[in-house]
């Protein structure tokens, strides 16, 4: 099944390099040369945590043609997430082994563009890495905006401004700066792309700025790895081989499936790639849908629900696996 | 009339106005002059005042002077052809802001025309919108010379350069703006199907 390749990988340094942001990088276990990627390819990590099973992705951040090593950044988001990244922060060290999946691309850079604008906030950095990167190899044309609340919680700032110069901004939260995107994004030349990462409320506050400016839906680009929600635990029937699954309170319908041994297919584990959409045969009460690829008439119809994000609130739903 | 198995075959999905774009230019010809009354009837006032009409084949002074009325107040500049429509296109878009929304309207060699020019400026083909109106005609490239043949109407069409028999295909090229034509007899020559007047 798509995405289930996995490659075995020895963490050969990891480094602190903002307050709550460990870099961690990977290599193949027995040295052999990982896969080449492009700019804004991210991986999934697979993680044992207790009884849990988790598979967070994390975008590649440095040369995409350097294949001897992966970097990783993770923030630890501590005890309000389900702990994947708390899991990367307190359990894996130099030495650790872990599985991670080949790249995949989410994010690419549009190559036909005449200009790339990336907008950041925070750990939403880390695609830019790579693709900025890409881009500085390619000759093109890119600027950075970058928003942190302050320079000790905010990664690579020093590194990046060294390396890039004048094209990456820094904006400090701390120090009441804002990203000034209206202007920035008021007077850029026709067959500008702009590409945003970051928390929701700044991607949606930056796709929303870019369509009042009168930017084309084409002309921009986002990328939000969002965790499945939690809620209260709830039962999946399987129409096909008549199985009925229990879904934790802390775990997403593919997780549960995987932990039994049912290959579901999936890619992006956020609800951005569309690759896990299950057919729904019947449910109790409605789909809370998390994810960022069905459309509103898809989501109303209830048979069709994204399975590495999406739940319902209890009872039980019958899919068509 | 769009409609076709073949996924390059373009389709249109009619205009709309981006009330968010600080200009719009739109080119059209005769026929496609009426999608765009009928676009800024749906929009609102000022809509048209942020407009430029590019209309893109020879008028009359009288036919330019209803259209001139019909159109305001956007500014609209008459082209006699085609080809010095979109070259008028071209400097628009040479050193235009992002906030600019292209629009298309009329024959499909205008449309295509347009959508070929605007790749030029890193323009996405899907963030033009547009709206066929009036003849079928088909701009048609003979696959084996590579030659164009225009204002093509009929299936099968005789190339204009090589002067092989052409079935006209609905393999469409964004590139070269046309449609692609293949040689029909190739195995029996002279074996042809009745034309048919199929793109009028």
């Amino acid at each position: 099944m798509s995405g289930s390749l996995l490659r075995r990988v020895r963490v050969a340094e990891v480094e602190q390099v903002a307050n709550r942001i460990k870099r961690f990088r990977l290599v193949d276990i027995d040295n052999a040369p990982l896969s080449e990627f492009s700019g804004g390819s991210h991986i999934s990590v697979v993680m044992h945590s207790g009884d849990r099973l988790m598979r967070n992705p994390y975008s590649l951040m440095g040369s995409p043609t350097d294949t001897s090593s992966y970097q990783i950044s993770v923030l630890n988001c501590g005890n309000d997430s389900r702990g994947g990244s708390k899991f990367m922060h307190d359990a894996v060290s130099v030495g650790s082994e872990l599985e991670i999946s080949e790249p995949l691309n989410l994010f690419p850079p549009c190559k036909l563009a005449r200009k790339h604008i990336l907008v950041a906030g925070g750990i939403g950095i880390t695609p830019f890495m790579s693709m900025m990167n890409e881009l500085d190899a390619l000759h093109c044309d890119f600027e950075l905006h970058y928003g942190v609340r302050s320079l000790e919680e905010g990664a690579y700032c020093k590194y990046l401004q060294s390396r890039y110069g004048s094209r990456v901004n820094v904006y400090l939260q701390d120090q009441g700066q804002m990203i000034p995107l209206e202007s920035v994004l008021g007077s850029q030349r026709l067959g500008t792309h702009m590409y945003v990462c970051g928390p929701k409320p700044m991607i949606d506050w930056a796709l929303q700025t870019a369509e009042l400016l009168g930017w084309p839906a084409e002309n921009v680009h986002s990328e939000q790895f969002s965790a499945p929600p939690p809620g209260k635990p709830f039962v999946v029937k399987l129409a096909k081989s008549g199985r009925e699954i229990e879904v934790r309170g802390h775990q997403s319908i593919l997780e549960a499936l995987e932990e039994h041994g049912v290959d579901a297919p999936f890619l992006c584990r956020g609800g951005a790639c569309g690759q896990c959409e299950t057919g729904v045969v019947s449910c109790d009460g409605f789909i809370e849908h998390n994810d960022h690829f069905l459309t509103e008439a898809e989501r109303v119809s209830g048979k069709k629900i994204m399975i590495c994000m999406s739940r319902i609130p209890s009872g039980s739903i019958t899919l068509d696996l | 009339m769009t409609i076709s198995t073949l996924k390059s075959r373009p389709t249109y999905p009619g205009l709309s106005p981006d009330h968010n774009a600080r200009s719009n230019i739109i080119v059209c010809d005769k026929a496609g002059a009426e999608a765009v009354t009928e676009l800024f009837s749906r929009a609102d006032d000022t809509f048209a005042k942020r407009s430029t009409v590019i209309v893109a084949e020879g008028t009359t002074d009288q036919d330019a002077e209803t259209l001139k009325t019909a159109l305001a107040p956007a500014t609209v500049g008459f082209q006699p052809s085609l080809e010095t429509g979109i070259a008028r296109l071209r400097e628009f878009l040479k050193d235009a802001p992002m906030g600019l929304r292209l629009y298309a309207a009329g024959s499909e060699p205008l449309i295509g025309s347009v959508v070929q020019a605007a790749a030029d400026y890193s323009i996405d083909h899907l963030s033009i919108r547009t709206e066929h109106r009036g003849s079928l005609k088909r701009r048609v490239q003979c696959v084996h010379c590579k030659g164009f043949t225009e204002n093509v109407t009929t299936n099968p069409v005789t190339c204009s350069h090589c002067g092989l028999t052409l079935m006209v295909r609905d393999h469409y090229s964004r590139r070269l703006a046309a449609f692609q034509g293949v040689c029909i007899d190739a195995e029996v020559p002279g074996e042809v199907p009745e034309t048919e007047a199929l793109y009028q």
